[in-house]
């Protein structure tokens, strides 16, 4: 199919059409506001389902709901709306069904602001809702990435019946890039003979989708059900790139999202300098690549790591924890909606390797 | 003549056969007793789905023979609405207590009806958070005691309980919404008239509809079962009218 330039925001929306996805719930929130503005109208035209919910919380019930029915169901929004889906987050973990969530981060903590950061990592890696659980969480840092990955973040859902969150930060909601979809638009699915959506008990026992364990046997064995599934998870959807990685980089630049693009550009100017440095991206955040980080970063030609992100450090302090003090772990951030500039990372590498400009 | 035994009196096929889990006096047994007939009697069971609220009645799904939802506290008419708008062919209804649908849910349940959402909420309301220990709900009865108003309800501290059906009846979308009782087999009879219509209405495709059915919690009232009966007579339906607030079908007759 011919690329389209096409604007983050909108390109998401297209992408889980093509996923099968036609059930979409919503609330309107800057930076992404325009998901909703773009689906209220193309949903319609593809047979699909466009809800604009009262409130965030509303809205992640919502797809509670409707993912119990086993079709393909998601939602977009940003930070503070984020916050507010937490809860319905943590019961779709308990009761296993599966819902894509896409978070187009903008500064915080509060009301913050509405420019781009990378402040929610915490929020979505650690889980932020109660209870013992994980949502597998993508990073895209294009977006041609953010559609194939919201395209495969609806099997990956489905498959592991869990919540997916795409974290991309505002600039991949509003950057208009050049994008191709899949030559054809996936079927929605049919759950009539699935084993677990809520179908009718016609000609069979009635099901419940739930995730109250009285019994505290019962509660610890779902627990551990899903703590199972999380280390599955963790063997088979770990995904990251790296850019300019050999044995001549003194340096390993650590990035993700929209803030790799930018560490690139600042490597590929070094590179002129003659100063080698490589980047490792990881892509998926959960499952985090936390062999690949150990190995890449411990490399004998390694002398330090640098992690670049927009917040006050948060995925650095899972490098720290996968390079296990067998290399220093630097760090550079700015955040509120201030991107920090290829110069301020070009900077931090000299200071860290004692080079002078 | 040769004698003939017939069964005129069974237990509907919606209800499981799993004993409940309520308090001697409760109502909760009647009411899931109406909904189960309400469901039979409309060839609905097979394509129901329930959504259950955090409350007493957290465990219905154990008693009833139809698929269900176990809802987060409040949330229950936002689930049914993201089922119902997918599944437009099934029934689904939510069964929720006054702490959860008038209190934490009151927004989710306002929007729900407002939106005109195609679903049948079963909303019991007896005054008082029960499975939490007795705590002041938004319905609590003005000088009522409870676990939190030990005293009384101050209304002057936390204002009047809410009466729910008719603020849902002032909304200008199209629903049916009624308030009833089960403190008498009468009374009981008239409430399963309305839980019928309120399916009913759905199977056809019109409305929106709430049944509000004012119970008992003898338990946490601090009474005896007849005595919590006669409270609820004598206190709680004269702020709490009976009677139908909207009804699509008496509109259409009358416009």
């Amino acid at each position: 199919m011919a690329k389209k330039l096409m604007k983050g925001n909108e390109a998401l929306g297209e992408a889980a059409i093509c996923a099968g996805a036609l059930n979409y719930f919503a609330y309107p929130i800057t930076p992404q506001s325009e998901v909703a503005e773009y689906l209220c109208w193309r949903l319609p035209e593809v047979g699909g389902t466009f809800v604009q919910a009262e409130s965030e919380v509303a809205v992640g019930n919502m797809l509670f709901g409707a993912a119990a029915s086993g079709k393909r169901v998601f939602t977009t929004s940003s930070s503070p709306g984020i916050s507010l889906m937490q809860e319905a987050i943590s019961y779709i973990a308990g009761a296993q069904l599966p819902v894509v969530f896409v978070n187009i981060m903008r500064g915080g903590p509060g009301l913050g602001g509405i420019l781009p950061a990378q402040s929610d990592y915490f929020q979505a890696v650690k889980a932020g809702g109660h209870g013992d659980y994980h949502v597998i969480v993508l990073a895209p840092s294009s977006v041609q990435e953010a559609v194939d990955l919201m395209i495969e973040a609806f099997d990956m859902a489905d498959k592991y019946r869990n919540p997916v969150m795409l974290i991309g930060d505002g600039m991949i909601g509003q950057m208009m890039e050049a994008v191709e979809f899949p030559e054809e638009r996936r079927k929605p699915n049919d759950p009539t003979d699935s084993d677990w959506a809520l179908t009718g008990a016609k000609g069979r026992k009635s099901r419940i989708t739930k995730s109250l364990f009285l019994d505290p046997v019962k509660l610890e064995e779902n627990s551990f059900l899903l703590a199972d599934k999380y280390k599955e998870i963790k063997k088979t959807e770990i995904r990251f790139e790296e850019y300019k990685v050999s044995d001549k980089n003194r340096l390993l630049v650590m990035a993700y999202g929209t803030m790799a693009r930018i560490c690139q550009t600042a490597i590929d100017e070094l590179e002129e300098e003659g100063i080698s440095v490589g980047l490792f991206r990881p892509i998926s955040l959960f499952p985090f690549p936390e062999e690949a980080v150990f190995t890449e970063a411990t490399k004998s030609n390694i002398e330090k790591v640098l992690v670049v992100e927009m917040s006050v450090g948060q995925m650095v302090e899972d490098i720290e924890r996968c390079v296990k003090g067998q290399r220093e772990v630097d760090f550079f951030g700015r955040t509120g909606g201030i991107v920090p500039t290829p110069n301020e990372v070009k900077d931090k590498v000299r200071e860290l390797l004692g080079v002078k400009k | 003549m040769a004698y003939q035994a017939n069964t005129i009196f069974m237990r509907p096929e919606s209800l499981s056969e799993n004993v409940t889990h309520y308090c001697p006096g409760c109502t909760h047994g009647v009411i899931h007793r109406l909904v189960a007939e309400a469901l039979d009697e409309l060839n609905l069971r097979e394509r129901a789905v329930g959504v259950a609220p955090v409350g007493c009645s957290v465990l219905i799904y154990n008693y009833f023979n139809c698929d269900f939802l176990e809802a987060p506290h409040g949330r229950a008419p936002a689930l049914a609405t993201g089922f119902k708008r997918i599944r437009p062919d099934m029934i689904v209804f939510t069964y929720q207590g006054d702490g959860d649908l008038a209190s934490i849910g009151m927004g989710e349940i306002v929007h729900a009806a407002n939106r005109g959402e195609k679903f049948t909420t079963i909303f019991v309301n007896n005054a008082i958070y029960g499975m939490t220990g007795g705590q002041m709900a938004p319905t609590t009865m003005p000088g009522q005691r409870t676990t939190t108003s030990p005293a009384g309800r101050d209304v002057n501290l936390v204002g009047y309980p809410i009466r729910m059906a008719e603020l849902l009846s002032t909304l200008k979308t199209p629903a049916f919404v009624a308030r009833t009782s089960v403190h008498t087999p009468m009374h009981a009879v008239q409430a399963k008239q309305a839980i019928k219509k309120a399916f009913r209405l759905q199977k056809e495709d019109k409305c929106f509809s709430l049944v509000e059915v004012l119970s008992t919690c003898p338990t946490n009232w601090g009474m005896s079962p007849t005595k919590a009966t006669d409270w609820l007579a004598e206190n709680m339906m004269p702020y709490y009218p009976l009677g139908i607030f909207k009804d699509p079908e008496a509109e259409e007759a009358s416009s």
